[in-house]
């Protein structure tokens, strides 16, 4: 699915009212639906506030009135928040580059995992998935059912055991078998369990005894649905387990993902990958215009 | 869970409090205040608006600007529109089957928590002496069965499975042949799907068709966002939803988007989760949760009653004295009076933002009330001087107002001790408020 299939395909009768002619001219009407169209999409109030300032002084201070324009400088604004560095899936001197995917339950961890491990393999690489959730009932069957799918080898611990030592063992197995890439799911966590954070601490310092410089990646999985705890959920993963970048999930839905501007524009962490349905498939690298027009989409 | 949305709201309104009173300026800043907690409690935005604009209108209507206690009413004005919108009253106890089994269908987006909250209520009800079925209706997932297999073998429960290509009606024939297994209730587990799916949504459809649930709940994730609201309408409009379940409530997340769900949908929430273990499950008690909200215990009613029983102006005083710890035997005694006038100390304590803790320590019931009589008795048998000054109470004096009051010198002895404490510590208390970490009803910034 491409990302504007994925994601544009949900305009709504809203955000229709956003574009008229081309030479519409701005009216507060018309303000009122943008900053509806930006806090429907759960960007934070804190910054669609100034948006909308930066928005008003155009028409009122530059004479910039026509809808597209101020809507392009709008989406302007946004891409810019997003950042534009660091953006592809980063790359390690040594073999095998170690990506861990961490975040709160049911964000998408397992199956981003499996998606990611799919991409890496149709690109040549030969990816290695590690189970190291075993904590969730049947969280191990799951990435195995989708390694037996996608004939990606996978290394499991046992049910309870610990998950520092799997991921290890997974990694220690990569560089036996000369893996390119190995991809670690982790266990679902709330940021707020101290106990459980420390717990991804650790598996995090372990990675890099097996090693050095491991993990390359730490990639935090965003519900795409969720609000504004995204940013209570960045901070505390990032403190943690040194995130490294972002995944934002189910942006198939009529969600917008817009969460995830606070947390790129707050703790400067790059969206790498927009996750848009449940198929393997469904994956897809970020592009941060392509992203913000599919929240305010060109008429 | 909503503390954030509470932290803010005292803080917003502890700033109005602190003004003799309010200008029309404070209740446009007071209202964007409550716009800005709303949203960024992920209240859906229609919600937000509403909201706004009633507690806007009725604090004009009740000419809030003029009365001294204006700030206080712009609380309870915000306070009563989040009990409304929460559906206030108490909890929704889950519907049963008059001839078993009682059959209760999850359903909602994906990752939302349905499979494990199918096992948490299988284990509750388990636990009322009732005797659940499973049935792992989620045929697309990878071992989504498997996942409630395991909770099954967890709990010493069955499983039933479903055929991919028949999916409802095999839930239909488990169901049929579950009273004959001796289950009284049947828990079906469905696939995570979205509400714009329409393919997937027929298939609920079809489920509910055939299994002709007792309750069909919707299970939302407590961190989710303003979109909530419009999945959890699309799932009414093809559903008969009977309830809500608020999952990961464990969570720091605000809860505002299942509050809005609540609030547009009339679906009332009936459970939430607090882990991720089988036990965590509890009731959901709206009313509760509305002064959870507010993070203020029940202020409002302390407001209330204070404002029956106590001279402000005097409250005021005494309050500024208090925190400056220049307060005295007679401030106290004083107090005491009105104290007394608004009802049993404990809950007063209770009703008090922070407070709860102490209320706990606390001696139960009219025990409470006899201290405060001893104490009573006490500082009546000092003189004036003495009130002023806890300084002056030496050995010869103690003795004498022992005497007097009918109490022992160590029980005085006792009492002045705590008194010291208690200066002590309101002296911290209001150097927070000073800076403005902290703020007191009725103390002036
Ligand atoms: N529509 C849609 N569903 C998704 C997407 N990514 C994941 N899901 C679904 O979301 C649900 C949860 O995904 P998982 O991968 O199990 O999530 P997780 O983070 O590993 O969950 P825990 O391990 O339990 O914390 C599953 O039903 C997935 O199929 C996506 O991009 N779009
Ligand atoms: N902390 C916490 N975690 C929960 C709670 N309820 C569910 N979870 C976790 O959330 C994740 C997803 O739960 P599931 O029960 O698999 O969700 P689901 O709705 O069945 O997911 P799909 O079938 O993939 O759509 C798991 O990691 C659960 O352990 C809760 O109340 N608190
Ligand atoms: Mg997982
Ligand atoms: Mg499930």
């Amino acid at each position: 699915m491409s990302l504007f299939a994925g994601l544009a395909k949900t305009r709504s009768g809203l955000l229709a009212r956003l574009f008229g002619p081309k030479d519409a001219k701005v009216t507060p009407e018309w303000l009122g639906a943008l900053e509806e169209a930006l806090l429907r999409a759960d960007i934070a109030v804190t910054l669609v506030d100034p948006v909308m300032a930066q928005a008003r002084d155009l028409v009122t201070l530059e004479g910039i009135d026509t809808v597209p324009k101020v809507l392009d400088a709008v989406r302007d604004a946004l891409i810019r928040v997003l950042g534009a560095e660091d953006l592809v899936l980063r790359t390690s001197a040594v073999r095998p580059r170690v990506v861990l995917m961490v975040g709160v339950n049911g964000s998408g961890k397992t199956t981003t995992a499996a998606k990611l491990a799919k991409r890496l393999k149709d690109a040549g690489e030969s990816p290695l998935l590690v189970a190291a959730d075993t904590f969730r009932a049947a969280a191990i069957e799951q990435l195995q059912a989708w390694a037996a799918r996608l004939d990606v080898p996978v290394i499991a611990g046992k049910p309870q055991g610990d998950p520092a030592a799997i991921v290890f063992d997974g990694i220690t197995a990569g560089i036996a078998r000369g893996s390119t890439t190995v991809i670690a799911d982790t266990a679902g966590r709330l940021h707020t369990k101290v106990h459980l954070m420390d717990e991804l601490g650790k598996v995090v310092r372990v990675a890099g005894r097996a090693r050095a410089g491991a993990p390359d990646e730490v990639l935090l999985v965003l519900d795409g649905t969720a609000g504004q705890n995204a940013i209570e959920q960045a901070r505390g993963f990032t403190a943690s387990a040194g995130v490294t970048g972002l995944v934002v999930t189910k942006l198939d839905g009529t969600a917008k993902g817009g969460a995830v501007f606070r947390v790129a524009g707050e703790l400067h962490l790059p969206v790498k990958f927009l996750g848009v349905g449940e198929k393997a498939t469904d994956l897809v690298p970020m592009d941060p215009r392509a992203f913000v027009e599919a929240l305010l989409p060109r008429s | 869970m909503f503390e954030q949305l509470s932290d803010r709201l005292t803080a917003t309104f502890a700033r109005l409090q602190g003004r003799p009173r309010v200008t029309e300026a404070d209740l446009d800043e007071a209202v964007r205040d409550v716009r800005v907690a709303l949203l960024e409690a992920d209240v859906n935005f229609k919600v937000v608006r509403q909201l706004v604009a009633t507690v806007r209108e009725r604090a004009l209507g009740e000419r809030v600007l003029e009365s001294i206690s204006g700030a206080q009413q712009v609380v309870k004005i915000v306070h009563d529109a989040l009990v409304q919108m929460l559906g206030g009253g108490s909890a929704t106890p889950l519907a049963r089957a008059e001839r078993p089994p009682t059959v209760i269908l999850l359903v909602g987006l994906q990752g939302s928590g349905k499979t494990t909250t199918a096992g948490k209520l299988a284990n509750l009800l388990r636990k009322q002496g009732r005797r659940p079925l499973l049935v792992a209706a989620d045929v697309y997932r990878p071992a989504a069965v498997d996942q409630l297999q395991a909770l099954g073998k967890q709990l010493g429960l069955p499983v039933a499975t479903v055929r991919a290509e028949a999916v409802a009606d095999d839930i239909g024939t488990v169901i049929a042949a579950a009273s004959a297994d001796g289950r009284d209730v049947v828990i079906v587990d469905s696939a995570g799907r979205l509400h714009i799916d329409d393919a997937m949504m027929a298939e609920l459809e079809a489920v509910v068709t055939s299994a002709r649930p007792h309750e069909t709940l919707l299970v939302v994730d407590a961190m989710g966002g303003q979109d909530a609201v419009d999945a959890a309408a699309a799932f009414k409009a093809r559903l008969p939803l009977t309830g809500l379940v608020l999952t990961k409530m464990d969570s720091d997340a605000r809860g505002g988007a299942a509050l809005s769900i609540r609030a547009v949908t009339g679906v009332p929430v009936k459970l939430m989760g607090t882990s991720e273990k089988l036990d965590g499950i509890e009731l959901f008690h709206p009313d509760r949760l509305a002064q959870r909200i507010l993070g203020m215990g029940d202020i409002l009613t302390l407001v209330e009653r204070a404002q029956e029983h106590v001279d402000v102006k005097e409250a005021e005083a005494q309050a500024r004295r208090l925190l400056e710890a220049r307060f005295t035997f007679e401030d106290f005694y004083g107090q005491l009076q009105q104290i007394k006038k608004m009802g049993p100390i404990g809950d007063l304590l209770k009703m008090m933002p922070g407070m709860g803790q102490l209320a706990k320590q606390l001696p139960a019931g009219d025990k409470a009330e006899k201290d405060l009589g001893r104490i009573e008795a006490i500082i009546a048998s000092m003189t004036r001087a003495e009130r002023a000054d806890p300084a002056l109470l030496n050995g010869s004096r103690r003795k004498r107002i022992a005497a007097g009051s009918g109490t022992t010198v160590s029980e005085i002895n006792h009492f002045l001790k705590q008194f010291a404490e208690m200066q002590k510590l309101m002296k911290q208390v209001g150097g927070m408020a000073k800076a403005g970490r902290l703020r007191l009803p009725g103390v002036p910034r």
